[in-house]
């Protein structure tokens, strides 16, 4: 059976520990573990489990759509032209994982009868990458068993183990390794990001030293931890490199993380929140470098035996696993004449490809990590997400716009939503923590590390961050969409600590358009709309 | 209703009076058609000050909204203490976590993620000897004979409280039970009815507190009572609120679920016969009932901590706010074709246990409970009919459910 958990749904009711105790866990107060591929024999613990959550995250052979409407499988209504793309058009879909998967899916929900090619560079068919720094990592469920459940059985020609080399829009094909040209009627482009490896390739290609993005790193990983490992050396504490460093730790290793920022995940939630990290990794054993490059990294014999560290002090370690980041796949798409860089390729709200001249395209369209699309919340910036949530949630969009006239399309208006499970603790985060100036703990205690962090940019609310506290987050979106002021000045239950605002400490990428404050009103997709108010005086 | 008030305004008076009408005895058997005229003002101002709501998304707005507290001593006016501090329910963060965090500790994730886990093979038995209690005859009490029984012997087997006080704390909790939350009648009359009721509970509970205390078991009581850790322990009047609550709750809302379950099944013989073939779609079944006929009806309890803005409504700070579960469950914004019961949804999300910190507590033992009893009945009683319909119901407008559900039949099949 393929179960899948939409963690940014979750709220850690525990529901599902309950009655399916083997298959789920919660080692901490809301971190959540789950079995990806439980065994027929607890079906009905499996469906009992699904059932009862209250908010129904937990999906079992069958995905539904993060978007839900009250009428899920309602067609929306097209033009004569549209009808004919429908049932004979044929639609292409570059990348095959979380958001090409998806889209695939809601393609044929809503009615796409044509042909849907699905390229793919892996071997596999999509699989859901978040198990693998956490899961799979840890042993008790093999790489192997991530395979996501479709949205329904879905008929797409699925050329697997196939990279695709270009894109020509003219002449409406991509182009694949093997030399074929596909035509389209349409495209998608998901081709999501790699992790980046280490600059020194040399280095890179010592024994023991890892990278995680795919599930045959994660395997190789795996079995490397299996086998006993002296000391992990990670480099780099953003959420992937600090929930590998939680995963030695229940292992039992020792682990020495490296981190160029002032702490672990800084460059995502700012310094506040950053500070309660870096006592979480302490605390749980972590050896923790903060301000800390490696300067390079040693070998015997072709492996690793440890590294060197920019304050001039080395590190023995046998295992290293370098965790900088990711960079998007878009090198197949030079040429095409898109707007595609390192930092995605741009779309307009609707998903739909922009290129170099800032021309949108009609029938080139893009979702997931490979994505940079501009959001009205965020002073219409550029986004470009590595979030699970974005990804189904944009490709649901993009998928309902490849079948919508003009007048049906919706915009992808969903606010970022992301988590974490690291140390036993469930991080979770909804809207851009990176703008902001200012940070209030609105509710609970860092002490603690259960509490609600909001952040503000210029007197609004951006964003908010939980520690074991997401039953709260949906009413931080709400005041988020709301342009809602900041601080937030209420009297709350849960208000333990001094609410003072204090300097948020993030990174400063933003080029504020000023002016531009809006309001997003509406559940249903179809009815999601932004209008503009008067900033604050 | 006077001419002037009808001058002040059509929807504040015509809804004060539709929620009025809802906690009318009379209308106990189909709130749902009052409830639909409730919805078309989703935030209603009862003449009282009181604020009803009642569509889906504006309650699950609430339910997690910081600003909105359980405690009702930040009420305005708050009303007469009860003898007894108020039980996790009916506190916020910290302390509600605190004590919740306590008693959790004995019954579910993270300490004991096995404790209904464990359980379950005691259920069938217990279900099976009900059953077989009705097997000599031809009519029977599903709320006497089986609805009400089985939850009491889980929760008394869970607590750690002697099945055979059943008689003695029956009362105490019925008259608790009864008069929770706004009801028909004398308030004041209302009110001495619950102290006393409150205050025989008590001094029971206390009394078998110190009894695991001096020689403890393994059940809940004892965990509360031994309990010494990072939160602190209990204070014995925490101890007695606590306990108190889970009693009460454990015997007097699971019975509501499992005689509105038979009951929704007798008024459908084609899903009774489905559910006797497909022994999955029970669970379906249990979570489309708590959608459709909840246990639980209202959360009468929550306050305005602040001046809160819900669905174009300002709630002044300090104000009484009653969230109608069960209207906002039948919301068709929320549902398609909420008035059909449909066990086949794609997904079934709905407000029978509340949401938010305050989630039921004992959610995945009524939800057992419930689908074994009805897999059961439903498959061993042969040619079940209703006797009565609608069946009498209790009074209370907040755990509604039937009084009684006679039902007769040809036989009942042993069980395979
Ligand atoms: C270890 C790990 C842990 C994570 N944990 C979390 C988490 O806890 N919470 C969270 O919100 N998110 C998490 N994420 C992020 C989440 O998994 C991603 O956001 C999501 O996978 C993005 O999906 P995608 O389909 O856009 O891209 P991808 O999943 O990257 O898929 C893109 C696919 O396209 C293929 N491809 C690339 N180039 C080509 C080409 N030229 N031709 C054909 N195919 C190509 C790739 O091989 C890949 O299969 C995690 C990611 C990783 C790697
Ligand atoms: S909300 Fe999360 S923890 Fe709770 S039942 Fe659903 S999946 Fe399980």
């Amino acid at each position: 059976m393929r179960v899948v958990v939409d963690l940014t749904r979750c709220q850690g009711y525990g529901q599902c520990v309950f009655l399916a105790p083997d298959l789920f866990s919660m080692p901490g107060q809301e971190a959540l573990m789950y079995d990806t591929d439980p065994d027929d024999k607890q079906r009905e613990r499996i469906l009992q489990a699904a059932a009862a959550c209250p908010v129904q995250a937990i999906h079992v052979d069958r995905m539904a759509t993060q978007h839900r409407t009250v009428d899920p499988e309602l067609a929306h209504p097209t033009s004569a032209r549209d009808d004919e793309f429908k049932r004979n058009g044929h639609i292409v879909i570059v990348g095959a994982s979380l958001a090409g998967g998806r889209a695939a899916g809601v393609l044929r929900r809503d009615g796409f009868e044509g042909r849907i090619t699905l390229v793919g560079d892996e071997p596999y068919e999509p699989y859901d990458r978040p198990p693998l720094s956490k899961q799979v990592l840890t042993g008790a469920v093999d790489a192997e068993h991530t395979m996501l459940p479709h949205l329904r059985e879905i008929e797409v020609e699925w050329l697997a183990g196939t990279p695709a080399t270009g894109l020509d829009i003219a002449a409406k094909q991509v182009r694949l390794a093997d030399g074929r040209r596909i035509g389209f009627d349409k495209v998608l482009i998901a081709t999501g990001a790699r992790a980046r490896p280490w600059p020194n390739k040399e280095e890179a290609a010592l024994d023991g030293v890892y990278v995680l993005r795919t599930l045959d790193e994660a395997r190789r990983m795996r079995r490397r931890l299996a086998n006993g490992v002296d000391r992990v050396l990670v480099i780099g504490a953003g959420f992937t490199g600090s929930e590998v460093a939680s995963v030695c730790r229940d292992l039992g290793l020792p682990v020495t993380v490296v981190e160029a920022g002032p702490a672990p995940l800084v460059g995502a939630l700012g310094k506040v929140v950053g500070a309660v990290a870096a006592d979480m990794q302490r605390e749980a054993g972590v050896d923790l470098r903060c301000e800390t490059t490696v300067t390079g990294l040693e070998g015997r014999d072709g492996r690793l035996t440890g590294a060197r560290l920019s304050d001039g002090s080395t590190v023995e370690a046998d295992m290293a696993v370098v965790a900088l980041g990711a960079v998007r796949n878009v090198e197949w798409l030079e040429g095409s004449g898109l707007a595609a860089g390192p930092w995605g390729v741009a779309t307009d709200a609707g998903c739909r490809a922009v290129d170099i001249n800032g021309l949108v395209t009609d029938d080139v369209f893009v979702a997931g990590d490979v994505a940079r699309f501009p959001h009205p919340v965020y002073h219409y910036q550029f986004l470009a997400l590595e979030h699970w949530g974005n990804a189904v949630a944009q490709a649901e969009i993009a998928a309902h716009n490849m079948l919508s006239d003009q007048a049906h399309r919706w915009p992808h208006l969903s606010l970022p939503v992301f988590w974490s499970n690291q140390f036993h603790v469930n991080i979770k985060s909804v809207g851009v923590p990176t703008v902001a100036d200012e940070i209030v703990i609105a509710q609970g205690s860092t002490a603690e590390r259960r509490f609600v962090a909001v952040y503000g940019y210029r007197g609004r609310i951006t964003a908010a961050v939980t520690f074991d506290q997401a039953m709260w987050l949906d009413f931080y979106r709400g005041q988020i969409e709301q342009a809602a002021p900041f601080p937030p000045g209420y009297r709350m239950v849960g208000q333990v600590e001094e609410t003072r605002p204090m300097p948020a400490g993030v990174p400063q990428r933003l080029a504020p358009a000023e002016g531009a404050t809006v309001v997003v009103t509406g559940h249903d997709p179809a009815e999601r709309r932004v209008s503009l108010v008067r900033p604050p005086q | 209703m006077t001419a002037n008030d009808q001058a002040k305004g059509d929807t504040v008076v015509a809804s004060a009076s539709i929620y009025e009408q809802i906690l009318q005895f009379a209308n106990r058997a189909d709130p749902y058609t009052l409830y639909r005229e409730l919805r078309k003002t989703p935030v209603a101002r009862q003449e009282d000050g009181v604020y009803v709501v009642s569509t889906y998304e504006h309650i699950v707005a609430l339910l997690h909204d910081p600003r909105v507290s359980s405690d009702r001593r930040n009420l305005a006016h708050p009303p007469p203490g009860d003898p007894l501090p108020p039980s996790f329910i009916g506190l916020d963060p910290p302390e509600h976590d605190r004590l919740r965090r306590m008693t959790m500790r004995n019954f579910g994730p993270p300490h004991a993620p096995r404790t209904v886990e464990n359980l379950r093979g005691e259920l069938l038995p217990l279900v099976t000897s009900l059953i077989d209690g009705i097997a000599g005859r031809t009519r029977a009490d599903i709320v006497d004979d089986i609805a009400y029984p089985l939850p009491v012997a889980v929760i008394c087997r869970l607590l750690g409280v002697p099945r055979e006080d059943e008689p003695k704390f029956h009362v105490w909790a019925e008259e608790i039970v009864e008069t929770l939350g706004p009801g028909e009648g004398d308030q004041e009359e209302r009110n001495k009815r619950r102290q006393a009721a409150l205050l025989g509970l008590a001094g029971y509970l206390g009394e078998l507190a110190r009894a695991h205390r001096r020689d403890p078991g393994d059940d809940i009581l004892s965990g509360l009572v031994t309990y010494d850790g990072p939160d602190g322990s209990m204070s014995e009047l925490e101890v007695i609120a606590t306990s108190a609550l889970l009693l009460i709750a454990g015997h007097e809302t699971t019975v509501n679920l499992i005689a509105n379950g038979m009951l929704t099944l007798l008024r459908d013989p084609g899903l009774l016969q489905r559910l006797r073939q497909e022994p999955d779609l029970v669970i379906h079944v249990v979570e489309e009932l708590l959608r459709f006929e909840p246990p639980v009806h209202f959360l009468p309890q929550r306050v305005a901590l602040d001046d809160i803005t819900v669905g174009g409504v300002t709630i002044p700070k300090g104000s009484s706010i009653v969230l109608a579960l069960a209207s906002g469950s039948r919301d068709p914004a929320h549902v398609r074709d909420p008035d059909r019961f449909d066990p086949d949804r794609p997904y079934i999300q709905h407000l029978g246990f509340g949401g938010g910190i305050h989630h039921c507590f004992g959610a995945p033992l009524a939800r057992l409970e419930t689908q074994i009893a009805l897999r059961e009945l439903a498959t061993r009683l042969v040619n079940p009919r209703l006797v009565a319909d609608p069946p009498p119901y209790r009074p209370s407008s907040v755990l509604r459910g039937p009084r009684h559900l006679f039902i007769e039949y040809d036989g009942v099949a042993p069980r395979l």
